[in-house]
């Protein structure tokens, strides 16, 4: 009955995404592209933060690895869309490895600061190495080289249906993870870890694989990012990167299947709106921020799961 | 052969700075059996199940299980080895239902196994009378129903040894009597390490005894032999009529 109900709570969202595409003006259609590109990465965040519990203040480092993994091996690499594709999400995974090895070593706080100590690191290397990367500035992927198989990405159709192609495999791929077994593990980590790891599960290798497929996720999101929109720059890595997908999640929902996608859209809009009014439209976004944080600390989708639909996934 | 003993430590020596938790501790435990370890507060009872489920790390010493040394085996492979351990401090998932924490013990060994798994955890539920409240949120439940629970996560995993560290904690009178009695089913199919202050729990239940003071092993036998024995009354008991 309840997988049922999350089956056709998770089809349905993809549905409306498709609807929403023959009815919304062009203008939102644009929007909603990028909407679905970022809702991966804080669906791969979400898996870390909210289904683990681990507080990673470096995320922009994954994302920005898989931007420039498919930026830089197009440009430099002369590599087709599919295989720039698959090296910036190897590139965004590799270093969630590495950068897991070292920073799960710490826990808390510690893990917050060297998750962000590493992100800065990338998004130094990346202006250091502006020769290639073109620092700040960044570059531009050429549009006839986004092209696959003979679809011209460049399209408003093509790339809304290539954003919602991937959103639809990361989104109902990490709903049957989190539901598997290894997602089970992932929650009894965050709810006790103590208790886990007495129950004879190993922990430390259960988080480094959370991060390592978080990371990925992130990685397509970046790559995703640089192949539709067909920019690739520093500011991608910069702090505030790491600290939206936190926004979106604790938005959305932690630990809800369906929270990233509503946590990007709401930012997205509660920006896109008040900007419209006012120049201080961080403000306004940082007023509803707290609103939401004071009256609904788990999010609108933890908040209905809680009120009202308690199946939620 | 299988060996009389399922645990054997040698010279077990815990030094926290200067103080000694535990000093060159020698201890075997009969194979199914219940063996109670008790002593008076500080005497080193949880530093020593400790440093035997791998929690906390020992200053020298072994501890071998099942003919296995296992000294440096970090906690989660010597759980993995067939051991269960319940902590003195009620330690559950506590946003997880019922049904969730359950299937997440016995999950370790069966999740590859859908349809044992699944039973394993009815079984279990029923076994420990929460099958109606499976479906509840760990966090909700009554302390005494948490302390089941908790003993439940642990029969779940099916354990060769069961280290229950002061089960009955805060428990009122008439969950003892219930735990007393599971723990005489449980005797049957598992070795259990039980550290106990309530003593007639421990007369009702405990096949052996054996007696920690100031980090030392100071006596050990049948709980006759230890109420009947002067050093541990002096050490422990007071007078014997106490028991």
């Amino acid at each position: 009955m309840t997988v049922s109900r999350t089956t056709a709570l998770h089809f349905g969202t993809l549905l409306v995404l498709i609807a929403l595409f023959f009815v919304l003006p062009a203008y939102h259609v644009g929007a909603f592209s990028r909407i679905m590109v970022l809702a991966i990465y804080a669906i791969g965040f979400n898996l870390l933060f909210g289904y683990t519990g681990l507080l990673s203040l470096g995320h922009a480092m994954f994302f920005a690895a898989g931007m420039y993994g498919f930026g830089l091996s197009m440009n430099f690499g002369g590599l087709s869309v599919l295989p720039a594709f698959a090296v910036g999400v190897l590139a965004a995974g590799l270093l969630a490895l590495g950068v897991g090895l070292l920073a799960l070593r710490t826990i808390g706080v510690a893990f917050m600061i060297v998750t962000l100590m590493f992100a800065q690191t990338f998004y130094l290397v990346i202006l250091y190495f502006g020769e290639y990367t073109r620092g700040d500035e960044g570059f531009i992927i050429q549009q006839a080289q986004r092209n696959l198989a003979g679809i011209d990405l460049t399209t408003e159709t093509a790339r809304y249906f290539a954003a919602f192609t991937l959103f639809a495999i990361c989104f109902l791929a990490m709903a049957r993870l989190v539901q598997s077994p290894f997602g089970k593990r992932l929650v009894a980590i965050r709810e006790n870890e103590e208790r886990a790891r007495m129950l004879g599960y190993d922990v430390g290798r259960l988080k480094l694989a959370a991060l390592v497929v978080s990371g990925l996720f992130s990685g397509v999101a970046g790559a995703a990012y640089a192949m539709l929109f067909g920019y690739v720059g520093a500011s991608f890595a910069a702090v505030h990167y790491s600290i939206f997908p936190l926004l979106w999640v604790l938005l959305g929902g932690a630990g809800t299947t369906i929270g990233p996608l509503i946590g990007v859209i709401f930012m997205f809009y509660l920006i896109d709106i008040s900007s419209s009014f006012t120049n201080a439209y961080m403000l306004v976004a940082g007023v509803a921020l707290v609103l939401l944080t004071l009256f609904a600390p788990q999010g609108i989708a933890g908040t209905i799961r809680k009120r009202a639909v308690s199946w939620l996934p | 052969m299988v060996a009389v003993n399922i645990l054997e430590t040698k010279g077990l020596t815990k030094i926290y700075g200067g103080l000694q938790a535990n000093t060159d501790i020698d201890f075997s435990l009969r194979r199914n059996a219940i063996t109670a370890l008790i002593g008076p507060n500080g005497a080193g009872k949880s530093t020593f199940v400790g440093m035997v489920s791998g929690r906390t790390p020992p200053t020298r010493g072994s501890v071998s299980f099942e003919g296995r040394d296992i000294s440096q085996l970090p906690a989660h492979k010597r759980m993995q080895l067939g051991m269960a351990y319940t902590f003195q401090i009620t330690s559950i998932f506590p946003g997880l239902t019922v049904e969730d924490n359950v299937a997440l013990a016995a999950g370790r060994r069966l999740a590859h196994d859908k349809v044992a798994h699944a039973e394993k955890t009815a079984t279990v539920l029923d076994r420990i009378g929460l099958k109606d409240r499976a479906g509840q949120v760990a966090s909700d439940l009554s302390y005494g129903h948490q302390r089941v629970l908790e003993i439940a996560m642990g029969l779940a995993q099916d354990p060769k040894l069961f280290i229950l560290d002061e089960p009955t904690q805060g428990l009122a009178e008439g969950e003892v009597e219930a735990f007393v009695a599971l723990m005489r089913t449980m005797a049957e199919e598992t070795t259990i390490l039980l550290i106990e202050h309530n003593m007639r729990v421990v007369a009702e239940t405990a096949d052996h005894v054996a007696v920690l003071d100031q980090g030392r092993l100071l006596a050990s036998g049948s709980f006759d032999e230890i109420r009947a024995n002067a050093a541990v009354q002096s050490a422990y008991l007071g007078a014997p009529a106490d028991v």
